[in-house]
């Protein structure tokens, strides 16, 4: 087992990005992800590969879709503002079927906002973001191991189903530092020899592309595209569940919200009550189903984000009215303390009793 | 008997979609006979881009991925940089390179991306319809500038190929035109040098080529085949602007 080292959540995305075996980098500067274009501009040098530092966002998701479509593994990483920048290429890359990794280490918003951890880029990641009926996978770590673990996890996943990924983390998780076990994934990369582009020798030539002009060629495109995100709702959505029989209430969060509620949660049970804990791992596909199965229990849920309600409409659609869904949300720009959380829970509890 | 004339191999025997008189045909041939005497056609990548050239990809035989409207630069830098191995050229008008794009192929060209650029100028948005692009000409008229374009308004036409070849990535920048035999040659053995310069590891080679819209400027195709010397090669001059031969690189 290789030794542990600290670092930040930044650093262990790039150091992922590099085990993974992605050799391309293209980004531009913005705080507070600017670890991960340091870092990689000078590793991805000498292990063969290429950074590129993009004139824009724009530059940047359109050099991903360029060597993507060429089955080549590679990311970008950036935060909000450039997150939306990159939207009309993320649609694009949706579209053409093409693979590739998306870092959003979000901040506060709207618009230039500030640099303080956020989770109010929610809507925009599960939703798709660009123009367009399409979604992309999105992870969301909550530890600086996990800012490792699911960065291999969607270079995978992006191969596997050729959809763009994303792992949707925030200035906390980027900014901490915390323990982390290096690994090397063993699992080959995905043969993309069937459809990347290489040169047309030897074969047909091959068209990546996103525009459908025949007469129901593009339907027939987005049907196909539906079948696919049925696939991996089915089979990679990933769920964090430690309910326990008679829970009180459960609580639900992702990534830094998730940390600061566990806090609160775990001190609750420490006083002798039996509450529980849900956190989404993948936000898209999201565990509706799971979630909806603890909601059949009839057990209530206090949704916990650092937004003013986003997830919180994931959980509602799940529990469909079955159970008490709460919220409790803090606006970007403030990161609530695991005692405000505390007294939040206590305060439904008491209702409750 | 022999051979003189004949499609060039890499371009698919197919009809093209392109209104008469307008050039993108010919140009596409000029394209395609430098990916045969290049032999690049079996390494070749190429980047669409959005307007009437977005379906090169029917054309050409050859691997293609269509790009944004503008981004075709980055995109060709994202496959140049992780397949240094492949031929890679983009294709875009002037409403595609020369605005929504301007970014893009400014930033390839300064990074000295080893891409090849055909640039197709024909002073007016085609594919959607007609209206002005920023290389329109002063005074003519189209669909958004309905009383003729006005300096004072909207400034003067753009020449992109004059701004590039300042730029120290840009190995090769030239601009040339296909209404004549004696054009056509030239514009011929210009394509033929941007490719060259690819293949040698040089930089950028852009080549800007003045082309007709008979459709968009309401005119017949003689008549728009005209107006490239009347009105357009005064203000777009030809020539080679730019031509490193190596040694100067840094």
């Amino acid at each position: 087992m290789a030794a542990k080292t600290f670092e930040k959540g930044n650093v262990a995305i790039a150091k992922a990005a590099v085990a993974a075996g992605c050799k391309y980098y293209f980004g531009y500067p913005i705080t507070p992800q600017s670890d991960i274009p340091e870092y990689l501009s000078g590793v991805l040098p000498g292990v063969g590969g290429q950074f590129v530092q993009a004139e824009s966002e724009i530059a940047a998701i359109n050099m991903l879709l360029g060597a993507g479509s060429t089955g080549k593994r590679a990311m970008t990483s950036s935060s909000s503002p450039g997150i939306s920048l990159k939207q009309e290429g993320i649609s694009y890359m949706a579209g053409s079927e093409i693979p590739g990794l998306i870092v959003n280490i979000q901040r506060s918003g709207p618009g230039l906002g500030g640099i303080s951890p956020s989770q109010g880029d929610y809507f925009q990641a599960t939703r798709g973001g660009g123009h367009g009926d399409y979604r992309i996978l999105v992870l969301a770590p909550a530890t600086v191991q996990e800012m490792y673990d699911l960065t291999i996890l969607a270079f995978e996943l992006s191969d596997k189903y050729r959809m763009p990924a994303m792992v949707l983390a925030d200035a906390m998780l980027g900014m901490m530092k915390e323990p982390l076990e290096e690994w090397i994934p063993k699992q080959a990369e995905e043969d993309k020899s069937s459809w990347a582009l290489s040169g047309a020798k030897g074969r047909e030539r091959r068209k990546i592309k996103s525009l459908f002009l025949g007469d129901g060629e593009l339907a027939e495109h987005n049907w196909k595209m539906l079948e696919h995100y049925r696939e991996v709702e089915a089979k990679e959505t990933r769920v964090k569940i430690e309910v326990h029989d008679d829970c009180e209430l459960a609580v639900v969060a992702f990534g830094s919200a998730a940390r600061i509620a566990k806090s609160a949660v775990d001190r609750l049970n420490d006083e002798g009550r039996n509450i529980g804990m849900v956190r989404p791992i993948t936000v898209w596909p999201f565990p509706y189903k799971e979630i909806r199965e603890l909601a059949e229990k009839d057990i209530p849920f206090l949704t916990v984000e650092l937004n003013v309600g986003q997830m919180v409409e994931d959980v509602r659609l799940s529990v469909e009215g079955r159970s008490k869904v709460s919220f409790a949300g803090y606006p970007p720009g403030y990161l609530p303390s695991p005692d405000e959380i505390y007294e939040e829970i206590t305060k439904l509890l008491d209702k409750k009793d | 008997m022999k051979t003189v004339f004949e499609r060039p191999q890499s371009l698919v025997d197919t009809s093209f979609h392109f209104c008469p008189g307008c050039h993108h045909g010919t140009i596409h041939r000029l394209v395609a006979e430098a990916i045969d005497e290049y032999k690049v056609r079996e390494t070749t990548i190429a980047a669409a881009s959005v307007g009437c050239s977005v379906f090169l990809y029917d054309y050409f035989d050859i691997d293609v991925v269509e790009s944004p409207h503008g981004r075709a630069p980055a995109v060709a830098t994202g496959i140049k940089r992780a397949n240094p191995d492949k031929f890679v050229f983009v294709y875009q008008g002037d409403g595609d390179l020369a605005a929504i794009g301007t970014a893009e192929i400014i930033h390839a060209a300064n990074r000295g991306e080893n891409i090849t650029v055909i640039f197709v100028n024909n002073t007016v948005y085609g594919m959607t319809g007609g209206q002005m692009a920023p290389t329109t000409m002063l005074g003519q008229r189209t669909t958004t500038s309905p009383y003729g374009r006005d300096f004072a308004q909207d400034g003067y036409p753009i020449r992109m190929t004059e701004m590039l070849a300042q730029l120290e990535g840009v190995g090769y920048a030239a601009r040339v035109a296909v209404d004549s035999p004696a054009h056509l040659g030239k514009a011929r053995k210009a394509i033929m040098k941007a490719f060259a310069t690819q293949i040698e590891n040089r930089g950028m080679g852009f080549v800007e080529v003045l082309c007709t819209c008979p459709t968009n400027w309401g005119m017949g195709p003689i008549e728009a085949n005209k107006r490239i010397a009347a009105e357009m090669i005064p203000y777009f001059p030809l020539g080679v602007y730019k031509e490193r031969t190596g040694s100067d690189f840094m």
